[in-house]
């Protein structure tokens, strides 16, 4: 007998009461009014992110000034947001990318009731590495892609790809409480909320 | 006799840390005497109380969302091995493999089997509840495989040769200055002139860890969700040691307890909005990581399930107390927990503290193994308002309290009285009699009273019985 059909043996045999499946009522909040961007600024400067709103024609020169050296990019991302000198990842060593100053991405989705932003590694955001070990990271946002709440978040997102939800930098709370940002994340979040065109 | 292989069974005796060494009350004395121990538990408890507070205040439906995940993980239960197979179904289409533990030994068993074909002697961790449950840890050294835990708290707790003291800051027990003895102590190639200030000791812990994400080949990791649906499972974490671990190996070995499931990827929406304002009182973690199987250029190329039960559908045989499965381990009663700011989570001797471990330790092990943790409790509920999917607490410790076994003294008491009770006239001249008690004191010295009037007095006899008194109305 497999170890598979002796846990399920044992589980069929705790349900012999035979508890009803359910379904789970859902009152909590599933309609929301349009984001708030105000509203994701500020939950974003709360996380310690440092947020600007720029025209996306400034893009690259505001990256360079943040980053002050190499920024890699995802193969797909816009190439009028590059700045000079801008290292595409073509597969390049853990190495190489933790060596840089800087990684520069796009997005999926934010959400703005919690200063959420999720990537979904798509073309414009890259392999998961690339974003994990640089101190820097900044992601340029379109304020489409901003919804108010995250179960709008949730719809609009693909299961299948692999995602990370960032909300903030890296941080921890393990000594005394203390909030501490940058343990082994990226040190420095910067969100750059393009202007509708 | 022979034990049909389908029965719900507990945690097995002499692996993993469900049973501590002494009961509560004995280990509980000892935390009392502790004053630095219980000024930190009592700074981390009431910080963590008041964030969470404030952040569940902005959601004008939290009481909606407690009851949606509430509701979900009770059709988890129910429905359970359907939706074990759907999960492993959609891991396994994705290229994931799914290997099934019916207990801590086999868990145990199957990741160092895992490891040793890789061929790597060190492994890289993410916190988890479930391999800590298993000593995983401990198995894995056995092993002569290296396990290097990689959030902070778990990393102090084991270069301090220690325990977790707390679900969700594990080393909350530690102050900065014994934070930073240990990181003498312990860390290799650690600067000497380190001091206490908590961002320093953090970047002692991100130097010291970053050639270990960099070059090692394994990682094992818990999860907090898994979903039937999609075959999807997420970690939720704060410093990104998680998402180091979950991206950078070649291989990836995923540990799960087997009520860790959700239904469909909508219930996420759920889940995603109870736990972090519920567990770290933020509006969201920092980093959550998902991934479904394996993506080709992306992440670890080989990826393991382990779903274990080691005493869950134990838990889940009893109807009442199957609902502490629930549990997603925010550990929201431990933060409101008058006992647990007082004791510690040493005191619980099961990596489950607090009172969630107070019910789900002696169901996962049987009652007798764990027979005082539901007694380490007041009463008073704070768990059970604070619990983001709704656990009855309370009345799952008065349940286990009577499936408890009961001292000698207090079993002969008890049968002595039920005895009495039944003969009208001994009855009276037993009440009679009861008034000499009264020389007893409120100590109740010399009587059987066991532990009970240790913490309490004894109640004052009144001067006259009912009967009396309804015979001279």
């Amino acid at each position: 007998m497999s170890s598979k059909d002796v846990i399920l043996g044992r589980v069929r045999a705790a349900l012999r009461d035979a508890p009803a499946p359910g379904e789970a009522p859902r009152e909590y909040r599933r309609v929301f009014p349009a984001a708030d961007l105000d509203v994701l600024v500020d939950r974003l400067v709360d996380y310690k992110a440092t947020v600007r709103r720029i025209a996306e024609d400034a893009v690259a020169a505001t990256v360079a000034e943040i980053a002050g050296g190499v920024v890699v990019v995802p193969e797909g991302l816009p190439l009028n947001w590059r700045p000079e000198g801008a290292l595409p990842d073509d597969d390049l060593s853990p190495d190489r990318i933790a060596g840089a100053d800087a990684v520069l991405t796009a997005a999926a989705v934010a959400v703005a009731e919690t200063g959420t932003i999720v990537l979904d590694a798509s073309p414009d955001q890259g392999r998961r590495i690339i974003t994990l070990l640089p101190d820097v990271h900044i992601v340029v946002l379109r304020p489409e892609q901003v919804v108010a709440s995250v179960p709008e978040a949730v719809a609009r997102l693909d299961p299948r790809r692999p995602l990370t939800w960032i909300s903030g930098p890296s941080a921890t709370s393990d000594i005394e409480l203390n909030r501490v940002e940058g343990v082994h994340g990226p040190r420095h979040l910067h969100v750059l909320i393009l202007e509708p065109v | 006799m022979t034990t049909f292989l389908g029965m719900p069974a507990t945690a097995p005796r002499g692996v993993g840390h469900l049973r501590g060494d002494e009961s509560f009350p004995a280990a509980a004395h000892k935390a009392l005497a502790d004053d630095q121990l219980r000024r930190n538990l009592r700074h981390a408890t009431t910080t963590i109380r008041g964030k969470s507070g404030r952040v569940i205040a902005e959601l004008p439906d939290w009481q909606e969302l407690r009851s949606a995940g509430s509701a979900i993980k009770a059709d988890v239960m129910s429905r359970l091995p359907e939706l074990l197979e759907e999960l492993e179904a959609r891991v396994t289409e994705r290229g994931g493999v799914v290997h099934w533990a019916a207990d801590a030994n086999e868990a145990n068993a199957i990741v160092v089997d895992l490891v040793r074909r890789t061929g790597s002697e060190r492994v890289i961790k993410v916190k988890s509840m479930a391999t800590q449950e298993i000593a995983l840890n401990e198995a894995l050294e056995a092993a002569g495989i290296q396990p290097v835990e990689t959030d902070l708290a778990e990393l102090i707790v084991q270069l301090g040769n220690d325990k977790p003291s707390h679900i969700l800051v594990p080393a909350i027990h530690r102050n900065r200055s014994e934070i930073r003895e240990i990181f003498l102590a312990a860390m290799p190639g650690v600067d000497p002139d380190l001091t206490d200030d908590p961002p320093v000791l953090a970047a002692a812990a991100r130097k010291y860890l970053r050639e270990t994400f960099l070059s090692t080949k394994v990682a094992i990791s818990g999860a907090n969700f898994g979903i039937a649906e999609t075959g999807t499972l997420a970690v939720v974490e704060s410093e990104g040691n998680g998402r180091m671990c979950l991206t950078l190996p070649e291989t990836l070995i995923t540990v799960m307890g087997i009520e860790k499931i959700v239904p469909t990827w909508q219930d996420l929406e759920v889940f995603l909005q109870l736990l972090p304002r519920a567990s770290t009182g933020e509006r969201m973690n920092p980093y959550t990581t998902m991934w479904t199987g394996v993506t080709p250029g992306d992440g670890p190329q080989n990826f393991h399930l382990v779903l274990l039960d080691n005493g869950r559908s134990a838990v889940l045989a009893d109807p009442a107390g199957r609902s502490a499965l629930h549990c997603i381990r925010c550990s929201a009663c431990l933060n409101v927990c008058p006992v647990y700011e007082r004791t510690g989570g040493h005191a619980y001797g099961s990596v489950y503290p607090g009172p969630i471990g107070a019910i789900l330790s002696p169901q996962l092990t049987g009652i007798e193994d764990n027979a005082s943790l539901p007694f380490a409790s007041s009463l008073c509920g704070a768990c059970f308002d604070a619990c983001p999917v709704k656990i009855d607490i309370p009345a799952i410790l008065v349940h286990l309290r009577n499936q408890a076994p009961h001292p000698r003294s207090e079993r002969a008491a008890m049968r002595a009285a039920a005895y009495t009770m039944d003969r009208p006239k001994l009855y009276a001249s037993a009440q009679r009699a009861a008034k000499l008690a009264r020389i007893a004191g409120r100590r109740g010295r010399g009587l059987p009273l066991g532990g009970w009037t240790d913490a309490r007095d004894l109640p004052e006899f009144p001067q006259q019985t009912f009967r009396d008194w309804w015979a001279s109305r």
